[in-house]
């Protein structure tokens, strides 16, 4: 399971990397997502990969920790979403602006 | 707790209240908006005076007071705090001051040069004050978003392609510096079973060896979140292009943006791997001290060659970073001493001249400069018999001459010449380095001769645009400068002229704050509320 993840992460990181250095405004912004995407997962493992845990104890009750999901990295990860897509959102405005005003998608906004 | 203590929430809950009423208002309210903009800033800045005065006020054992706000109520490392220490209460006294005069300038001018002005300055200024008081990682990410996506917007009022262009470099950088941040933070909480800082004081020096690395890893990743802010070499090349595309009041605002950077720096690296951190005890030291070298040398080289007034001031603004973090390496608390004199001198020198450049420029050409920088290279030979007999006797108009006498502050600052406070802070670096116990080793000689140089440079550079901009000028016009608009430049340089005659009492202030920055126990202690340090290790090494 771990080994799955960590490989899942890590080709989403690499390819958003690559992405991000290409030299086209829409690979930068898919480069982005999949950075971001990669991000949320490894902030997700890193309160242990745990299956079928509850991440709250139920009312009344008193729980063994190790019977539980660490709930921090879910809010974590939870926060980390939003933020994330509202700055592609932004980012997504920009990039079409730039393309309307130098006519060009190039990131330097002209053709070298 | 205190009916005070609630003054440390005010500096983030205000703008971010004021901010979002103002989206209520039409667009062509601009008045009343202004007017509840001017408020709230003036407010903030009672704020931050009263902060800093409570600050000074030592507590019963004699110790400089630390103000923890529990937002929500809850005990520290498991509820938010909010901490006000005599750093923060500094810094955000310096936001505070400078977003007035930046905001006083915009309404000369530019807060109508696009839509929902003050909202964003209100968010850029709640964001830059929550990143100054949270004590917590987590809480810091979401305040650098929230200042950063205000900084996004800001960036891009006025319009214009080369604002957009610029944006398309800036906001990618900083949404890569973002995923760092969280990368980093997710090491840390995975290590440590915790993100807040005054606990993360008190765990990181019982971890475990294996963990040790996977902190320090994480710490180091966290750090190049910063120090693209801050703008290191080789992190720092999107800065002057940035800082030189923004309207000038977002551009002197932005001066304190590279700082933020600075004060994560100085604060997490001394809580984190102070001396009493065990094994991990100055972690990264090393890279500060030739990362920053590195930044000085690169932004003295970059001001020399730069043929644009905004660029120049985009690199004074790298090589006060590189100074900083340089300082910041040394790891000597009268080094960082006389480091947080030159963080507020410099912040408002870089202030002043952004906000300069734009009413010099006012009146020129665009691409004057590089005109004149071509013309200094292969020279004008009617240039120099027109001058000579037309301009004699010519009476400097006086709009030229108030520009030009805070040009001239601004050079003075940047150069680190005396009288102005630039001297003073240079001053207390250099002596603090060179009067080291046990020597000075070849690397602060190193930093000590880049310092003159990176001030002459500066001073070569300035000049140069000096003379070209105010006192030859080429067919240009007096710029039209309204008296609000000088106001705020010359506010901040009398401010850096007050930090000079006042500089004992000021420099006093800085030596307790860097010696309070080596006691990050102490820190824990009042943040924590004096619990003891744990036996076992939280989180992190359970199954």
């Amino acid at each position: 399971m771990e080994l799955i993840l960590a490989i899942g992460i890590g080709i989403l990181a690499g390819s958003g990397v690559w992405l991000v250095l290409r030299p086209r405004t829409y690979q930068v912004i898919i480069g982005l997502s999949l950075i971001s995407y990669g991000v949320n997962l490894f902030i997700f493992v890193m309160g242990r990969v745990r299956i079928g845990m509850p991440p709250i104890l139920k009312p009344g009750t008193v729980g063994d920790p190790a019977g539980f999901a660490d709930p921090m990295p879910q809010a974590l990860v939870l926060t980390a979403i939003v933020i994330g897509f509202a700055m592609t959102a932004l980012y997504l405005v920009v990039l079409l602006a730039a393309r309307g005003l130098t006519g060009t998608d190039h990131v330097d906004g002209r053709e070298e | 707790m205190s009916p005070l203590a609630h003054l440390a929430a005010i500096p983030v809950l205000l703008p971010l209240a004021v901010g979002a009423f103002l989206l209520l208002f039409s667009e062509k309210r601009r008045g009343a908006k202004a007017a509840l903009s001017v408020t709230t800033l003036t407010i903030l800045l009672g704020v931050a005076i009263a902060l800093v005065a409570m600050t000074l006020v030592p507590t019963a054992e004699g110790d400089p007071p630390v103000i923890v706000y529990p937002l929500g109520n809850w005990p520290a490392p498991f509820g938010i705090v909010l901490v006000v220490d005599r750093l923060s209460a500094l810094m955000l006294l310096l936001n505070a001051v400078l977003g007035f005069g930046c905001l006083i300038f915009a309404l000369a001018r530019w807060h109508k040069m696009g839509p929902r002005f003050h909202t964003l300055y209100l968010m850029q200024v709640a964001g830059l004050n929550g990143a100054f008081l949270t004590g917590d990682l987590f809480n810091l990410f979401v305040f650098f978003e929230v200042l950063l996506a205000a900084s996004y917007a800001l960036l891009l009022h006025g319009s214009g392609t080369v604002r957009v262009r610029a944006s398309l470099h800036y906001i990618p950088i900083n949404l890569v510096a973002s995923s760092l941040f969280l990368v980093g933070v997710a090491l840390i909480y995975g290590v440590s079973g915790t993100l807040n800082m005054a606990d993360l004081a008190r765990v990181i020096p019982t971890l475990e060896p294996h963990d040790r690395m996977l902190l320090e890893g994480g710490a180091a990743v966290l750090g190049l979140a910063f120090l693209v802010k801050a703008g290191m070499w080789p992190l720092g090349f999107w800065l002057p292009t940035t800082y030189s595309a923004a309207c000038a009041p977002v551009a002197a605002l932005f001066a304190i943006m590279s700082k933020l950077g600075i004060y994560t720096v100085l604060r997490l690296s001394l809580l984190f791997f102070g001396e009493e951190s065990g094994a991990s005890a100055g972690f990264g030291a090393e890279w500060l001290l030739y990362g920053g070298l590195a930044t000085i040398a690169f932004g003295g080289i970059g001001a020399l060659a730069s043929q644009s007034m905004p660029r120049l001031a985009g690199y004074c603004v790298i090589i006060s970073s590189g100074t900083l973090l340089a300082a910041i390496g040394t790891g000597n608390s009268a080094v960082i001493s006389g480091a947080l004199f030159y963080l507020v001198s410099s912040t408002l020198a870089a202030a002043a001249f952004f906000l300069l450049i734009e009413l010099i420029e006012r009146g020129r050409d665009a691409g004057a400069d590089v005109l004149a920088v071509t013309m200094e290279v292969f020279g004008d030979p009617e240039e120099d018999i027109e001058d000579e007999d037309a301009e004699v006797g010519i009476a400097i108009p006086g709009t030229i001459a108030v520009l030009g006498g805070a040009f001239l502050a601004c050079t003075v600052l940047f150069a680190g010449l005396p009288p102005l406070s630039g001297f003073i802070a240079k001053f207390a670096i250099l002596s603090a380095v060179i009067n080291e116990a046990g020597g000075v080793s070849a690397v602060h000689w190193l930093y000590v001769f880049l310092l003159m140089l990176s001030g002459l440079a500066v001073l070569v550079a300035m000049t140069r645009t000096g003379i070209r901009a105010l006192w030859a000028p080429q067919e240009s016009e007096i710029p039209p400068v309204r008296a609000a608009e000088l106001a705020p430049v010359l506010l901040f340089l009398f401010l850096c002229a007050g930090l000079t005659v006042f500089g004992g009492p000021v420099m006093e202030y800085m030596d307790v704050t860097a010696q309070v920055l080596y006691w990050p126990q102490e820190y824990a202690r009042d943040v924590l509320g004096g619990q003891p340090a744990p036996a076992t290790l939280p989180g992190g090494t359970e199954p």
